[in-house]
């Protein structure tokens, strides 16, 4: 299914490529740009599982490639992903976006496979819904998969308004034998449960409205279809898999700047034959800026989630606090530090994380990343099988 | 005797003062009524940072300006290089009063962010220029007093009037003989200490009425690092409109 797509979209983009050259007339441009990434991840603990690998070396290639024409107002957008990894399941490709953007004034079509971001929190990204989580990339649930999209967004003197068509389900990507983050058992990414008979593709529907008066960025938004969060079900025959239920949700993002404070709050009410619920995550963020002339911003940050949920959701975030703090020292290197901790204000649990970056001359960055899993209570039904997951990582990445 | 001249003094020197607010006020006036009409704008500029050692980092991004007459600019600016954050791009919108609206896009996780336009002394990008030097220059944001005319050069003092600036002075060489641009700025710390100087060359004339530096440099008195803004070229016949600096336009930038 997934070959069928990007064989159709490489179909439309040759022969877009072609109009273009019959047209002649027109100014076209276009970039290609080259990432290359080396990630070293270590496991300072044991595995709690058989077969779990302690050290991860791997390597990810990003190309991306722009193409414009008729004064930049179309354009082909591609950005590839590719890793290879010890772990078979986290070695994977993908389509990150893959789009035709056609601009008109004051609207936009968006066609392909493409990805969108909606929210405003840091510790928690529960209104963000459009795309699949690509969970094996990273533990912070911000790396996306491409989805396939028929987006329209419209400005207007009454805000934006998106819409967007959705035609095809994306898997969450899950950890195989090796992999750490996992479960006791291996849930296999492609045994999957749908409510829907249309399976992956059942055609899905969302919308959004934003707008932004005076210190207030208001969004709210609505989502019909397949979710994109599955539910972990045990079935007598197939052992442990992820099921995923036919939803509607509305979500409310808003944020109050008012000089250094950022007040920001995200929420969401979920329904589906399986479960209803309410979550949000509220928050603030002060920034001290440029302290004693020396350039350092320190930003404070923090954030409480709530989800109403409690037992078997891929959900770490319950009752939590977030504290955390970014630092950005606005030197040449654009060198920045985010430090944070999760507290569980019922159990024990805590999650301590840190993430750092600089580059070097003016095409290398380096990167290093860390995640404590500490005092994880027993009766933590998700958090409990990743508690010997702490990890510390260091990733070079050469920009072309 | 001694209570009359002591008023006659201090009335003079109050209307003095009054005629000297008066005077810088009217030059800074002058400049942005000579720059009226542009509309819009783009530019594509290199940044070149120098440290106290001659170590040279560099900067490439482009800078789309539309002009407003009833409230501050719009601008729209896109880092190219270095490569690592190519793609980031802010969108902001000054105000003549109050604080500027400005939003920041981050690529690779296609992120609109609203941030705080606080850090007015801070550095952009790790260069000599704070964010307050770089952002649409309205009369309003200073209080003026007229210090000496030397021969083409009209110099005026500008007091900032956000408490959140870096200096407690501006020292600006405006040059009358054309159309009041600007030739130098010397910014004074909190401590009123000479901090930096920028100086503008290589003018060029666009449209026969707008004057453009391609050549900004900024030197640090007391870091001794330096940074250069090469203006590589400027468009006038863009026709920006308000469309052009919207949050979807940030995120295809």
């Amino acid at each position: 299914m997934q070959f069928g797509l990007i064989v159709i979209l490489i179909v439309a983009f040759l022969s877009l490529g072609h109009a273009q050259e019959r047209e002649g007339t027109n100014r076209s441009s276009h970039t290609l740009d080259l990432e290359i990434e080396m990630e070293n991840r270590f496991f300072m603990e044991a595995p709690s599982f058989n077969g779990q690998n302690r050290y991860f070396p791997s390597v990810a290639l990003r190309p991306t490639y722009t193409l414009e024409w008729e004064a930049n107002d179309n354009s082909l957008n591609i950005e590839g992903f590719a890793r290879v990894d010890v772990d078979e399941e986290r070695t994977h490709f993908d389509f990150r976006e893959f789009y035709y953007l056609k601009v008109s004034r004051n609207w936009e079509l968006s066609i392909g496979l493409k990805k969108i971001f909606w929210g405003v929190t840091e510790s928690n990204h529960l209104v963000d819904i459009i795309n699949q989580t690509d969970a094996i990339e990273s533990f912070d649930g911000e790396e996306k998969l491409g989805q396939p999209m028929l987006q329209f967004s419209i400005n207007t003197k009454q805000g934006t308004f998106d819409f967007f068509y959705l035609p095809y389900h994306r898997k969450r990507t899950l950890p195989g034998e090796k992999g750490r983050f996992r479960f006791p058992v291996i849930i296999n990414t492609n045994n999957v449960g749908y409510e829907s008979a249309a399976k992956a593709w059942h055609q899905d529907v969302a919308m959004r409205y934003s707008n932004s008066f005076n210190s207030f960025d208001l969004g709210l938004s609505y989502f019909y279809g397949t979710g994109r969060e599955p539910v972990i079900q045990f079935n007598s025959e197939a052992g442990i898999m992820a099921f995923y239920p036919i939803i509607h949700q509305v979500g409310l993002d808003l944020q109050i700047t008012n000089n250094a404070f950022l007040w920001k709050l995200e929420s969401i009410y979920r329904s589906s034959t399986l479960q209803k619920f309410i979550a949000f995550t509220a928050g603030l963020e002060y920034t001290i800026s440029n302290i004693n002339s020396s350039g350092i911003d320190i930003g404070l940050i923090g954030e409480y989630s709530f989800d109403e949920r409690d037992a078997l959701t891929l959900s770490a975030l319950q009752n939590d606090v977030f504290l955390g703090s970014r630092i950005a020292f606005n030197d040449v290197q654009d060198t920045s530090i985010l430090l944070g901790v999760i507290c569980d204000l019922e159990k024990s649990s805590k999650i301590i994380g840190v993430e750092a970056s600089r580059r070097i001359g003016s095409t290398i960055k380096l990167e290093l990343e860390g995640r404590i899993f500490s005092s994880i209570a027993v009766n933590e039904n998700f958090l409990s099988n990743f508690k010997n997951d702490s990890f510390i990582g260091l990733t070079i990445l050469k920009y072309f | 005797m001694k209570k009359v001249l002591l008023t006659v003094v201090l009335s003079l020197m109050i209307y003095t003062v009054a005629q000297a607010q008066d005077r810088g006020l009217e030059i800074a006036k002058a400049a942005e009524n000579a720059d009226l009409g542009f509309k819009s704008s783009v530019s594509t500029l290199k940044m070149v940072l120098k440290n106290r050692n001659g170590q040279v980092s560099e900067r490439a991004l482009e800078v789309s300006t539309l002009e407003l007459v009833e409230d501050g600019d719009k601008s729209l600016i896109i880092f190219n290089s270095p490569k690592d954050v190519k793609g980031t791009s802010t969108l902001t919108y000054t105000h003549k009063q109050g604080a500027d609206d400005q939003w920041l896009y981050l690529p690779s996780i296609k992120r609109v962010k609203r941030i705080s336009s606080n850090n007015k002394s801070g550095p952009f990008v790790g260069s000599e220029f704070a964010y307050e030097d770089l952002s649409s220059q309205e009369v309003e944001k200073y209080t003026y007093k007229f210090l000496k005319a030397d021969n083409h050069l009209l110099v005026v003092e500008q007091y900032p009037v956000d408490p959140k600036s870096g200096y407690t002075k501006r020292v600006v060489s405006y040059n009358k003989d054309a159309e009041y641009r600007i030739e130098k700025i010397e910014f004074y710390d909190r401590k009123n200490a000479l901090l930096k100087t920028l100086t503008y060359s290589g003018y060029n004339l666009y449209k026969g009425k707008y004057w453009r530096a391609s050549r900004l440099n900024m030197v640090n008195h007391q870091s001794h690092k330096e940074t250069l803004l090469y203006f590589l070229n400027y468009d006038f016949d863009v026709h920006l409109t308000d469309d052009h600096f919207t949050q979807n336009a940030l995120k295809r930038s």
